[in-house]
């Protein structure tokens, strides 16, 4: 603490804040409970609720369980370097992740993705985005007591990932989406296994929607339950599915199209009723346009060319900063680079919706009973792992 | 495979480089500069309209001196205030610019200047047209006693990313009400981690 002070950092307030909870659990009336981080739905992640008798009084997150210091690593690597170990903050989103820091990286380096790459990299991330939503569909699905709905999407992602397995040569941690394009191109046969694929998969979402989202139980668990209303939505700057559930169609894909999305026919889903259920099936309706995009992009890729723009083996990046955005499962997801003319950059910022997402916890939470508390949680598509970067 | 068989010379040295992204943004693309290779840090190709009328709705009311324009591209302002402008510039932004949230809030260490530079970026989720911008308002700090008001009156989400800067780079936030551990450990009691001077052990 001794450093810190020579910094400048005082710690009045926190002495205050310390003495004010400790109060509140001297009252017999209330109680502070900790959920995580061993517990099974939190994941790696911990937060405090101070309940009065059901309902919660206040809750205050405390993540940081799986921080690996991601953005200082950066500074130790260089541009290509860096590209395995970024994927780790969401390994099953592994492909969105990178999306962006290709494309700052590109900007900072000044180079450009061939055609044929372009459809393969969007092609790979939407695969990622239905991959990830299916998983966090089925943690979902178990944490409101409803096993079928872990078995189906865990299933069903098993065939997702043989796929991306074919494409990549890896199942979870592909290193595919990197900077100048994708890393191979795509394996003889695949177009029609993927669209053979897309098929099935339309076929299994509409049994999804009968057994899950159609089940009286799991309406009456999410209906009306933790509304986030359209402005407190803006004033928190909430992203991605949480966002769009609350009545705002905004998609980064829409928003700010990257690589060849403004060539893509698509509809940004979203509902105006802003409870635990909008946030739950935009996803979903998410995962039905991410086939009709697939299909387009394959349609619409060309037949031969180059799919990656060869880079300096040690690309330096021009001196300047770049922030650039893409789409991810959780929402909006940008870095921020700066870079001093050198091979390594001089700081990496990556602004993760997980964390942005994480500022409406406390304010969903707090007056909902403690039972709403597995439906609020999950439904925010947090991923503990990417806010701790 | 196949792909790395055509090489092209000089893909490294476009006269673009750190311009605009790659994806054609909505806003036209202005031609590649014309001038000679000048220092690259500022060859910036002309800006885009839009984005200049909106820094000029900034300049016309705080005047030059208060605000430093960093970069004008498509879809992409920065400009520099100093620490106490900061909120007066911040809630003109809201009011009347229409850029209603704030999606992160990243510091950036340079010890040579002996700065912190702390960097807000902020989007809109409620005009269609601002959509797709970003609009980065900085400002800078002494490293010894840094130190910067507070934000979140005016952008209630910077508060976790605030919580989080100061924990990462040692900028207290004046008139935050938690300035307090976050992502690192209760009982860390090291440098704050994104400062140049902390190294990672080994390397």
């Amino acid at each position: 603490m001794a450093k810190n002070v020579e910094h400048g950092i005082e710690d009045d307030l926190n002495k205050k804040l310390a003495i004010q909870i400790v109060k509140e659990s001297e009252d017999d009336r209330l109680m502070r409970l900790s959920v995580g981080p061993q517990h099974p739905g939190s994941g790696h992640f911990r937060f405090t609720v101070t309940v009065d008798g059901d309902y919660i009084v206040h809750c205050d997150p405390d993540p940081g369980y799986v921080h690996r210091g991601e953005e200082k690593m950066c500074e130790y690597r260089n541009f290509i370097q860096n590209i395995p170990h970024l994927e780790r903050p969401v390994i099953h989103d592994s492909s969105n992740i990178i999306y962006s820091y290709s494309l700052a990286v590109e900007q900072l380096v000044g180079i450009e993705v061939p055609r044929r790459g372009q459809f393969i990299r969007a092609l790979a991330s939407e695969r990622e985005r239905q991959i990830y939503t299916l998983y966090w569909l089925a943690i979902y699905g178990i944490f409101l007591g409803h096993s079928t709905m872990f078995m189906w999407p865990t299933g069903d992602r098993e065939l997702f990932i043989d796929l991306m397995d074919a494409l990549t040569g890896a199942r979870v941690t592909h290193a595919f989406n990197i900077p100048g394009g994708v890393r191979n191109d795509i394996p003889d046969g695949f177009k029609d296994k993927c669209l053979r694929n897309i098929a099935y998969f339309e076929k299994r979402l509409k049994e999804y929607e009968d057994i899950f989202y159609n089940n009286p139980l799991f309406r009456q668990r999410t209906e009306g339950v933790g509304i986030l209303s359209k402005e407190d939505a803006i004033k928190l700057g909430v992203t991605g599915s949480v966002l769009r559930a609350s009545g705002i169609p905004y998609d980064v894909r829409k928003a700010e199209p990257y690589d060849i999305y403004n060539e893509m026919d698509f509809k940004v889903q979203y509902m105006k009723s802003g409870d635990s259920f909008a946030r739950s099936y935009v996803p979903f309706l998410d995962m039905k346009e991410s086939c009709h995009i697939m299909r387009q992009l394959l349609d619409k890729m060309p037949d031969s060319g180059e799919v990656r723009a060869k880079l300096q083996p040690n690309p330096k990046g021009a001196p300047g900063e770049a922030y650039r955005r893409v789409e991810s499962g959780r929402g909006a997801l940008g870095y921020y680079i700066v870079s001093d003319g050198t091979p390594k950059p001089y700081r990496v910022k990556i602004s993760v919706g997980s964390f942005r997402n994480m500022i409406a916890l406390p304010h969903l939470l707090v007056g909902s009973k403690l039972a709403d508390m597995p439906s609020v949680y999950w439904s925010l598509n947090y991923w503990p792992v990417e806010a701790d970067r | 495979m196949t792909s790395e068989l055509k090489e092209k010379p000089t893909t490294n040295s476009s006269p673009q480089q750190s311009s605009s992204p790659s994806s054609p943004p909505p806003s036209p693309k202005p031609a590649a500069g014309s001038s000679p290779p000048s220092p690259p840090a500022k060859r910036e190709p002309e800006s885009p309209p839009f984005e200049k009328g909106i820094v000029s709705q900034i300049i016309s009311h705080f005047g030059n001196d208060k605000i430093k324009i960093s970069y004008i591209r498509p879809l992409r302002i920065k400009i520099n205030v100093n620490p106490a402008d900061i909120v007066e510039v911040a809630t003109f932004i809201r009011d009347n610019l229409g850029f209603d949230h704030a999606e992160a809030v990243s510091g950036t260490d340079y010890p040579k200047d002996d700065q912190i530079e702390v960097i807000y970026q902020l989007g809109s989720y409620s005009r269609d047209d601002l959509e797709g911008h970003v609009f980065s308002l900085a400002t800078r700090t002494n490293r010894d006693d840094a130190r910067l008001p507070t934000l979140i009156n005016v952008y209630r989400s910077a508060e976790y990313h605030e919580r989080e800067t100061f924990e990462m780079l040692g900028v207290y936030f004046e008139g935050h009400p938690r300035n307090e551990r976050f992502i690192l450990p209760e009982d860390w009691a090291d440098l704050p981690p994104l400062r140049k001077e902390f190294r990672i052990r080994g390397r």
